[in-house]
């Protein structure tokens, strides 16, 4: 008897360990990253440590530092969410980019046209507009995908350059700024939006407005909505089993549209927030899409998979990596190396989560096989009989 | 007769679980020997120890008398050992002749396709075991693959061969002819591992009858001493009644009524042809035949997951024929999958979010689009102790479950709707007798 008790201690103890070590896993690739961060850092000649010093006070080190990290994680964390919505059915979407410019570019005309709109009608109206046409971004691909058999990742990639080019044709013709045109600079811009859709700032003058609490809320909504609602329960079933989903008479076709649609509103509110929280207050173009997003339709991406495919983790994981690309500034300044270095950091992060992310899914499988009861219940792992090679490496 | 496998002692614990505790079995080669047990009591552990996936923590293991160590599968293949898995490890958009060469040792890297492909033939004809070497798995039947499964162990010339409940969705006839084809196997010289729950087949089929519960050895029978009773309270540790007491019913009205029914198999050929049948109240009406004669095409048909030709279903007076599956639910429909893992549970959902699979848009579940947690555990908690579904909790991921066990959620979750019809395709395939 003593000897069973010993050994169910045993047990716990070494399930909490197996608990621990999967929550470090993150914090680990993080690490490996910056290890190997250093390593580049210290070829470019520079001294890793005031490097990262520098960059950790450029990004977390002073209030002003946090504004500017939180306004840059925003779009991060809006379509990291909605990339998770999609990687949750099974759908990926490379698509945020487009998606982002999409979104904007429907808040941008919206707002334009609401001259004598008093704001609270005004801003709703442009932010939902920027929804509109982010989610209509990732309709198109999602009706391609779940009717026709058309491979997502190439169709929202193409559309991504779709949109670009519809955003340069439309700022520097129809919707340019009619003052350009007059003074012949040409800037392919638009007029200031008014001021109605303007997004409240926290203090006048200041730079912090209302996007960052935007997207925390949208994560939190987006959390509520794949665990507690029907509708969500629907899509992570898809994503899982699609064959049981319809088994079970679910249309996988209609929940592969809809993954994809909320996870373009996402990338769509994101592209909005870009617009109605910048500091000149209209939608400027340099020709390519990352001078309008930041690339933060690709980092999102990033974002979500350090946040493990969760909306409520992808709002700390969305403040790193904000922080990695403030940070980087920084960084420039201090050690003289070029902020590409960030974008390295970036990828080494990702590929570690990546990899190690197999090592935590073996000691979460070690923690659920570990349930004492289990065995009483007669059920052993080994004869739930998947081969060993492990089939649920989805979306890696 | 020599001996071709001891294993002695041999011992694997896993957190929380013993799975082999102290375990002695043996085989000579020419005979059948059954590794006979309920799900969970440890024979596909021992397997995987034989077959190098997992290491014994004590305990010893000889080939031919040699003390051996086999750390993987590559290394038991190479001690002429061979394993044909209860799911086939075959890949569908391969030809047979592709899958069998697959994994075989060629030389300097050049594969002699038409060579293994001669081979297989010169097996097929020997051993009775009818397969055309250029057709592509996904086109076979699954007694086909099965027979694809054994040419594989032939090819390589295994000695000792084990059989992870092989009869499991063959039909008696395709039964009788597997055993002929193991018979001979066996008197070649191999040693045959034959794993299986059901007791008049072991019976029929094996020399020597090893029943394992709990990890333990419950005893070692020569099959001429057994019989069924004796087997099953073996396995169970309690008696058991293998005819359950059924009284007669009343049968009623017409509940599903299917007139003329023609479908088109995957292969584009008729699978179903002006087919007719009613299923009254209160009974129960059996398909029978060989798998791969239209069965999975008439049950997939009639759930609404393929579309038929022609031809009428209707569930009490409601057509649905062609309908989605959804709308087929809606009529009174429940349906028990073939292939339950796939198509009907999700694995890495938890038990409770398995129960809601169907029901989950209905109350008391939901209420405008959100889910009632709850109602929901405390249904799910009904279910499984009404169904005795043995599972430690409602949050366990379902894949933790043993296939009776999921097979039991599956049941009492279409059966909680109040189903006009239940469909139930190969619903004791690897579900032990104790849950069946």
């Amino acid at each position: 008897m003593s000897n069973r008790e010993t050994s169910e201690a045993a047990v716990r103890r070494s399930r909490l360990g197996t608990h621990l070590l999967s929550y470090s896993v993150p914090a680990l690739a993080v690490l490996g990253a910056f290890a190997i961060g250093a390593v580049m850092l210290a070829a470019l000649g520079a001294n890793p440590f005031t490097g990262f010093w520098a960059m950790a006070k450029g990004a977390f080190g002073s209030s002003g530092a946090l504004v500017e990290t939180a306004l840059k994680s925003t779009p991060l964390l809006l379509v990291g969410v909605g990339i998770t919505i999609a990687f949750r059915a099974n759908v990926i979407n490379i698509g945020g980019e487009g998606q982002m410019v999409a979104g904007a570019l429907a808040s941008t005309i919206t707002a334009l046209g609401m001259t004598d709109v008093p704001a609270w009608t005004a801003l709703p109206l442009a932010l939902g507009a920027g929804v509109a046409g982010g989610a209509l971004w990732g309709a198109i691909p999602g009706t391609l995908k779940a009717y026709f058999g058309v491979n997502e990742i190439l169709s929202t990639i193409m559309l991504n350059v779709v949109a670009v080019q519809a955003m340069n044709w439309l700022l520097r013709d129809p919707l340019i700024d009619p003052m350009e045109i007059e003074r012949g600079t040409r800037i392919p811009q638009t007029a200031r939006l008014p001021e109605s859709t303007d997004l409240p700032l926290f203090v006048e003058g200041g730079r912090l407005h209302i996007g960052p609490v935007i997207a925390v809320a949208a994560a939190v909504l987006v959390y509520l909505l794949l665990w507690r609602t029907t509708s969500g329960y629907r899509l992570r079933a898809v994503g899982l089993s699609a064959d049981a989903a319809r088994y079970a008479g679910m249309s996988v076709e209609r929940n592969v549209v809809w993954a994809l649609t909320l996870s373009g509103a996402m990338s769509g509110l994101a592209g909005a927030i870009l617009v109605l929280g910048s500091e000149g207050h209209r939608m400027v173009t340099d020709g390519s899409t990352i001078g309008f997003t930041g690339s933060a339709g690709f980092n999102g991406i990033v974002t979500a998979l350090f946040g493990g495919l969760h909306p409520l983790w992808t709002i700390p994981s969305s403040f790193l990596f904000g922080g990695l690309l403030v940070g980087a500034i920084a960084l420039q300044r201090a050690a003289q190396v070029p902020t590409a270095l960030v974008l390295a950091l970036n990828g080494l992060v990702v590929l570690f989560v990546v990899s190690l992310d197999r090592y935590r899914r073996q000691l979460k499988e070690r923690e659920e096989r570990s349930v004492p009861s289990i065995a009483a219940a007669g059920s052993e792992a080994d004869e739930s009989d998947s081969p060993p090679s492990g089939e649920d490496d989805d979306h890696g | 007769m020599t001996q071709l496998l001891e294993m002695r002692g041999i011992v694997k614990r896993f957190p929380g679980v013993l799975a082999n505790d102290r375990v002695n079995f043996d085989l000579r080669a020419g005979e059948v020997h059954t590794l006979l047990g309920e799900n969970g009591a440890g024979k596909s552990t021992l397997m995987k120890i034989l077959y190098g996936l997992y290491q014994p923590d004590e305990g010893e293991l000889l080939i031919e008398g040699a003390p051996s160590r086999i750390t993987s599968p590559t290394d038991a293949i190479n001690h002429g050992i061979g394993m044909v898995h209860q799911h086939f490890m075959l890949v569908p958009s391969l030809t047979v002749t592709e899958n069998v060469a697959m994994g075989t040792v060629s030389k300097r890297g050049r594969m002699n396709l038409r060579h293994v492909s001669d081979r297989i033939e010169e097996l097929s004809e020997s051993h009775g075991l009818a397969v055309d070497p250029d057709a592509y798995i996904w086109q076979l039947s699954v007694g086909e693959r099965q027979r694809v499964e054994i040419i594989k162990a032939l090819y390589r010339d295994v000695k000792l061969l084990v059989l992870d409940e092989p009869t499991a969705v063959l039909t008696p006839g395709e039964v009788d002819h597997l055993f002929k084809i193991l018979r001979q196997t066996a008197e070649d010289g191999r040693g045959l591992v034959f794993i299986s729950h059901k007791l008049h087949e072991v019976l029929a089929l094996s020399d020597r009858i090893t029943v394992l519960r709990h990890g333990r050895v419950m005893g070692e029978v020569e099959a001429k001493d057994a019989n069924r009773e004796m087997l099953a309270s073996m396995m169970v540790g309690r008696p058991v009644r293998l005819a359950p007491d059924k009284p007669p019913m009343e049968t009623g009205r017409a509940r599903l009524t299917i007139r003329d029914l023609n479908v088109m198999g995957d292969r584009g050929l008729p699978a179903l042809q002006d087919l007719s049948l009613t299923v009254r109240e209160g009974e129960i009406l059996g398909i029978a035949g060989v798998s791969g004669n239209g069965q999975r095409e008439l049950a997939e048909t009639i759930a609404g997951l393929r579309k038929p030709e022609s031809g009428t279903i209707e569930v009490d007076d409601a057509d649905i024929t062609g309908r989605q599956p959804s709308a087929v639910r809606a009529a009174g429909l429940a349906y028990v999958p073939e292939e339950r893992q796939r198509d009907g549970a999700i694995g890495a959902f938890s038990v409770s979010e398995n129960m809601i699979l169907v029901n989950h848009r209905h109350p008391p579940m939901s209420r405008r689009g959100f889910l009632r947690n709850g109602e929901i555990r405390q249904r799910s908690q009904q279910l499984v102790d009404e169904f005795s579904v043995a599972t430690p909790g409602l949050d366990v991921p379902a894949s933790n479950l043993s296939g009776g066990n999921l097979q039991k959620l599956i049941l009492a979750r279409e059966l909680s709707g109040s189903p006009s019809v239940l469909l139930a395709s190969q619903p004791t395939r690897g579900v032990d007798i104790g849950a069946a």
